[in-house]
């Protein structure tokens, strides 16, 4: 690892300053779970490195009934033991309970996952799917960026060079919603997703039609997407009829582009999101019905 | 050469190091303290061979900047035995269920297994194999390092066959 000047500031003003003041000779660093191997490897030659540890106030995670909110240094690991995560936004808690390792997990952040614009990122899907707003600090001021709109290629994000994401806001889901994600790997743990499937559904109770659908798509083109021609004909159909899942899967299929890389085919690719799609709205309505028995 | 001065409690002893400012915490721990159990395997975040306890967490020391530790308490499978050497809990049931055969993952593999007991006393083999998944062995086949971890019950106490 090239040498470099460690900075540890202690609130989020003089973090954007110094980011501001040394440009793209800066980097910040999180848990540093991308970084220092990016470090190792030379792909990233920042000569300072200024770390978010000391900064307060965001790695809490906070839910006030409406809304939820994520700091941006709140490690995986924590919104794996989050209840409230766990209870209400179960596909959050899916995309971390298999996320590297535990040791992985302790360090690093949700916002690390996010800003280093991975197309395997594990958060972003179910963040899709939930319609996360992104709350970012730079030398103007705040800024939020939808996180459907962050995305602009593998590695490319909305993200200016002297902004810090500090938080990630989420709107409380309507009553009877529920979700899942799966991310669909070689291997049972440690391993990257060839594809990611998130979704949240919302069903009108009484008559078990699905009111709305938002579904997160991850590695099924060059960068996340949102399933809108599929949330589209979802909505307002039988949701327990696997008949229009399958049909919902072709959909989905036409309307994403996966690249093939060293992990896998395009073609594969698609496959897996036939077949993906209706497995992971099952498994989410099979959590609304146990939600419904336990009243 | 840039240093960072880096104060924090290292298996108990309040301690001070002066490094330069991209050592990780791996390499502080082997170069200015000698401390040779925590080993370097993949150095990618991937095998867990360098596994230590940062604030009662398990974490992968090769992945950590040693600034990161400043004020924090850090805990390597040096300072796991008790007074007069005697071993961990975890220490034994691994040397009686034969779950050390090279050793180089061992120190690893206490580490995770000290954290995980002490957030679930009781885990079942699947949690035991979820919760060590990051850490690799390539000699041992695993079944014995299940056997060892299970083995050390709530309390702290050996509870495997033979005691
Ligand atoms: C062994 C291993 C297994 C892994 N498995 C997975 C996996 O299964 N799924 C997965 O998704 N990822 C995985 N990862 C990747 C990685 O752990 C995650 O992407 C992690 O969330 C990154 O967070 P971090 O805090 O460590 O980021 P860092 O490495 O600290 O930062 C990453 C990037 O984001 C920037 N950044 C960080 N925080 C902010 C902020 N608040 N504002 C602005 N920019 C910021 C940094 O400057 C840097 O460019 C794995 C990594 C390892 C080493
Ligand atoms: S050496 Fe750190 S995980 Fe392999
Ligand atoms: S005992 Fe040799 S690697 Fe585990």
């Amino acid at each position: 690892m090239k040498g470099f000047t460690y900075h540890e500031p202690n609130s989020i003003g003089d973090a954007v300053n110094l980011l501001n003041d040394n440009g793209a000779r800066a980097s910040l660093i999180a848990g540093g779970t991308d970084l220092v191997i990016k470090m190792k490897q030379g792909k990233s030659e920042p000569e300072h490195v200024i770390s978010l540890q000391s900064i307060p106030g965001i790695n809490e995670i906070k839910y006030s009934g409406e809304e939820l909110r994520i700091g941006s240094m709140v490690t995986h690991r924590a919104i794996e033991q989050s209840k409230i995560i766990r209870d209400k936004f179960s596909l959050l808690a899916d995309a971390v309970d298999n996320l590297g390792s535990v040791q992985v997990r302790n360090l690093a952040t949700i916002g690390g996952n996010i800003c280093n614009g991975a197309p395997s990122a594990d958060t972003v899907g179910p963040l899709m799917a939930l319609d996360a707003v992104l709350l970012f600090e730079g030398p103007e001021g705040e800024r939020s960026i939808p996180i459907t709109e962050f995305f602009h290629g593998p590695g490319k994000t909305a993200q200016a060079a002297n902004e810090i994401l500090k938080e990630i806001v989420i709107h409380d889901l309507p009553p009877g919603s529920c979700s899942r994600y799966i991310k669909y790997t070689r291997r049972k743990a440690m391993d990257l997703p060839l594809l990611g499937i998130a979704l949240v559904l919302v069903s009108d109770g009484a008559e078990d039609v699905c009111k709305e659908a938002r579904i997160g798509l991850t590695l099924a083109a060059p960068t996340p997407i949102r399933a809108t021609k599929t949330e589209e004909y979802v909505a307002g159909k039988p949701l327990r009829s696997s008949a229009m899942w399958d049909e919902a899967g072709n959909i989905a299929v036409n309307e994403s582009s996966p690249r093939t890389s060293f992990r896998t085919t395009s073609a594969y690719r698609k496959k897996i999101i036939q077949a993906l799609l209706p497995r992971a709205a099952f498994e989410a309505i099979r959590r609304l019905s146990e939600q419904q028995r336990k009243g | 050469m840039i240093q960072v001065k880096i104060s924090f409690q290292l298996n108990g002893d309040a301690v001070t190091a002066e490094v330069p400012d991209h050592t990780t915490l791996l390499e502080m721990l082997r170069e200015e303290f000698e401390l040779l159990g925590v080993k370097e395997g993949c150095g990618h975040g991937e095998c867990g061979s360098c596994t230590v306890l940062v604030d009662q967490k398990s974490v992968n020391s090769c992945l950590m900047l040693a600034a990161y530790v400043n004020g924090r308490t850090v805990q390597t499978i040096e300072g796991l035995a008790g007074a007069q050497g005697r071993l961990d809990p975890l220490q034994e049931a691994f040397v009686k269920h034969g779950a050390v055969q090279c050793g180089f993952c061992t120190p690893g593999m206490i580490m995770s297994a000290k954290a995980l007991l002490a957030e679930n006393p009781n885990p079942s083999r699947d949690e035991i194999r979820w919760g060590m998944a990051g850490n690799l062995c390539r000699c041992t086949g695993y079944v014995k390092i299940v056997d060892a971890v299970e083995s050390v019950c709530k309390g702290g106490c050996s509870c495997g066959e033979g005691s």
